[in-house]
């Protein structure tokens, strides 16, 4: 008799796995990157390919240290050294973006288990621990087309007062800043893209996008400039949306979105943090478990049952 | 159905569901009659309910549509013979799930005579109806296989109102259904008008996909010619997308009315056909020959002629695939392949219930490759009935009772649609399954 192959139904699927949402992803961010390269020079190439490439490294070492097959084809190591790459400024010493990717991938990923099992954003964690660990050079930022040993500026964000930078410039990334997350317009394009690659869906982004807005709106700040500056592009787009740390239910991902919008506001406007979007971000990371509890939808037919009690 | 009127649009629309590939290649392949097998196998068991006792003896002669299995338990139907010939063995046979089952081999003597005794029963009360369904040995056709003499049992206190005609075929390959529509529409109408007059049914809504418009048009035309004063049968066409025709979906597709864990579509005033068991039924009316044969979509890549083929009950899967050229087939379906049944032996009968084989080779036989799950939340957003998918296979590692019913577990009705749109490959229909069987077992 001839051997037949057995499974359970259903014996199709899709052709989505999870490389492919991490292509799509990288796919998404590499206009914003070649972006900033072009902006910052080309030590911010460095520090990309460093934070990729660590990140790559310190995720084989671990695996093999611990006797787990390799998790490297799944690209997301890549894609969490690519967002913490964006996420750091153009002059930060290379071995502060390699020590950044190791925790960002051993500390916060594996040591939690792996792919699918952090409760915190690799790259933000790895982000908010360089900030507090060298915080003079994690607010170092210098103008776009000057060499990386030029004199450093301030972000459009640092301190009480803020640097007038027109909006179109903002909108392009041409201002001192991340070395991702200064153009609006291609951090833009790529979430659209992976709304149309169905990766993402819009409703976290647009909460985040909208809460901030308002907030910023009702204080008396530029709502405008408040969206355009500092990392609320990305963060709210590509690292907010990351599918581990974030509620995969429709009203849990507005609820994140709100959340994280109205805190980036209350700590730029009252904090004297340059940034609030990274502990946004990792503040809702830590309620997700919860939100997501609020937020899961009744089974089909439960609103009948509960009439007849 | 009165002419120039519109055809309905859905009153509801059930959340999450996948938009398949259809792959309906067979769609018009007209019915092909199969030559007989020298053997046919029929097993006792073949609906939901009570087995059958054979009521034949090794030796016996029979005749296509001779009773060779019945009982006495409600809920169970008669077992004919396809075949006329001789008795020859009565043994057991291992189903695809791994229950043994009673089974009774006919070796056939080619010449499909019918049995004398074959009349068409006289049907002028819903006594008779249901008599008739009995005897004709009917099941739901469309894969689930309850018996159809106790789906049409009216009751005192559950008024019916409607009845739903399920057309919609939403799994891919299939088109048996189809075919139905496209070959005995008359028969359909016929038996949609019998059964409303006798059980005093309010109105009709025969359900098709959009991907059908020939079947719609059909039976569209064949409608509007036929009487129908009161114009209380109406077609509405349903969207495609998976899985539109489970019962809860279609039903509140049809009637905006959600079944409750547990209920029956009776108790909400429903109740749900396939559209080749209505047509059956009036065909067994106005001949008598019981539920002997199927038409069955035999398809897949392995399959060099896709067919639709009418196939005695009980012949052997692998002499279908024979006789569709199927060469070297690395996994055989009965059923669809979203919720059909890999089977390990093609020496397996065909089911009453079965509405096609698909033999599959190379890399569609294969499955995903399988990784950590990402949390994409993808099933949770994909479950018709709302449910945790990726939650529960966590749970059911270790499982715990109240953790697995705060999950809901038993709404689940195995449609295959979270796997489906798992990127990370997760057995998450195979995991609802041990999930409710855990459920399932405490409760003993």
């Amino acid at each position: 008799m001839q051997k037949m192959n057995i499974t359970s139904s259903p014996h199709i699927t899709n052709t989505d796995n999870t490389s492919g949402v991490m292509l799509d992803v990288i796919f998404a961010l590499l206009p914003a990157t070649i972006c900033g390269i072009f902006f910052f020079g080309f030590h911010a190439l460095l520090i990309v390919a460093v934070t990729v490439a660590s990140a790559v490294v310190a995720e084989y070492i671990w695996c093999r240290a611990i006797k787990k097959e390799p998790t490297l084809r799944d690209l997301s190591a890549i894609v969490t050294g690519l967002l913490l790459g964006l996420n750091l400024p153009p002059t930060l010493p290379l071995w502060m973006a390699a020590l950044g990717s190791a925790v960002a991938i051993i500390v916060v990923k594996q040591m939690f288990g792996g792919l699918g099992h952090n409760f915190a954003n690799p790259a933000i964690t790895a982000r908010i621990t360089l900030m507090v660990s060298f915080p003079t050079a994690m607010t170092t930022f210098v103008d776009p087309f000057v060499a990386s040993d030029a004199i450093s500026t301030a972000t459009p964000l640092s301190g009480s007062q803020q640097i007038p930078t027109d909006i179109t410039g903002l909108f392009f990334g041409n201002y001192p800043g991340c070395i991702g997350e200064t153009s609006a317009l291609l951090l833009l394009a790529g979430g659209i893209y992976l709304v149309l690659r169905k990766v993402i869906t819009p409703e976290l982004p647009l909460a985040f996008f909208l809460s901030a807005a308002a907030l910023s709106w009702a204080l008396g700040d530029d709502p405008l400039r408040t969206l355009l500056s500092g990392g609320l592009m990305l963060g709210a787009i590509f690292m907010a949306t990351d599918y581990v740390t974030s509620p995969p239910t429709r009203w849990g991902k507005v609820i994140f979105g709100v959340g994280a919008g109205l805190i980036t506001v209350v700590i730029r406007h009252f904090g004297n943090l340059p940034e609030g979007v990274s502990f946004a971000i990792l503040l809702m990371n830590i309620l997700t478990p919860h939100i997501t509890r609020l937020t899961t939808c009744k089974p089909f037919g439960t609103e009948v049952k509960r009439d007849e009690k | 159905m009165k002419k120039g009127e519109s055809i309905l649009k859905p009153f509801g629309r059930v959340r999450g569901g996948v938009r398949l590939p259809h792959n309906k290649t067979t769609a018009e392949a007209e019915s092909v009659v199969l030559t007989p097998p020298e053997k046919v196998i029929i097993s006792m068991s073949q609906h939901i309910g009570a087995p059958c006792e054979p009521t034949v003896k090794v030796g016996d002669k029979v005749y296509v549509g001779t009773t060779i299995g019945d009982t006495d338990a409600f809920v169970s139907a008669p077992i004919h013979s396809s075949v006329s010939g001789e008795v020859s063995e009565i043994t057991t046979i291992r189903m695809p799930a791994g229950n043994e089952v009673k089974a009774v081999v006919i070796t056939s003597d080619g010449e499909m005579t019918p049995d004398p005794e074959i009349k068409p029963p006289k049907v002028e009360t819903v006594e008779d109806l249901l008599l008739a369904a009995r005897a004709s040995g009917l099941v739901g056709l469309g894969g689930a296989g309850f018996p159809a003499h106790v789906k049409l049992k009216p009751s005192a206190d559950k008024p019916l109102d409607t009845l739903i005609i399920n057309g919609a075929e939403c799994e891919p390959f299939i088109t048996a259904d189809y075919r139905e529509c496209m070959e005995h529409p008359e028969d359909i109408l016929g038996g949609v008008y019998l059964v409303k007059k006798l059980l005093g049914i309010e109105r009709v809504i025969i359900c098709v996909e959009d991907n059908k418009p020939k079947a719609i048009k059909t039976l569209y035309e064949i409608a509007s010619d036929k009487q129908d004063a009161d114009d209380k049968v109406k077609l509405m066409k349903l969207k495609s997308r998976y899985p539109q025709g489970a019962e809860k979906v279609l039903i509140y597709s049809a009637t905006k009315r959600k079944l409750p864990l547990g209920k029956l579509p009776s108790d909400i005033g429903c109740i749900v056909m396939n559209i080749t068991s209505i047509s059956f039924l009036y065909r067994y009316i106005q001949t008598g020959m019981p539920l002997v044969s199927k038409r069955i979509t035999v398809d897949g890549n392995a399959v060099k002629e896709p067919k639709n083929l009418i196939v005695p009950i009980g012949t052997p899967i692998s002499y279908v695939l024979n006789q569709v050229k199927a060469e070297n087939p690395e996994k055989v379906l009965m059923g669809g392949p979203m919720m059909g049944i890999a089977i390990y032996d093609t020496s397996l009968p065909v089911l009453k219930q079965n509405n096609a084989i698909l033999a599959f080779t190379g890399k569609q036989a294969e499955s995903k490759p399988m990784t950590d799950c990402i949390r994409c939340g993808r099933c949770m957003r994909t479950c018709p009935m709302g449910l945790t998918p990726a939650g529960v296979e966590f749970a059911v590692k270790n499982p715990k009772l109240d953790e697995l019913n705060a999950l809901n577990v038993m709404y689940c009705m195995e449609c295959g649609s979270c796997a489906f749109v798992c990127p990370a490959g997760r057995p998450l229909t195979a995991v609802m399954r041990l999930a409710k069987n855990e459920v399932r077992k405490a409760g003993k």
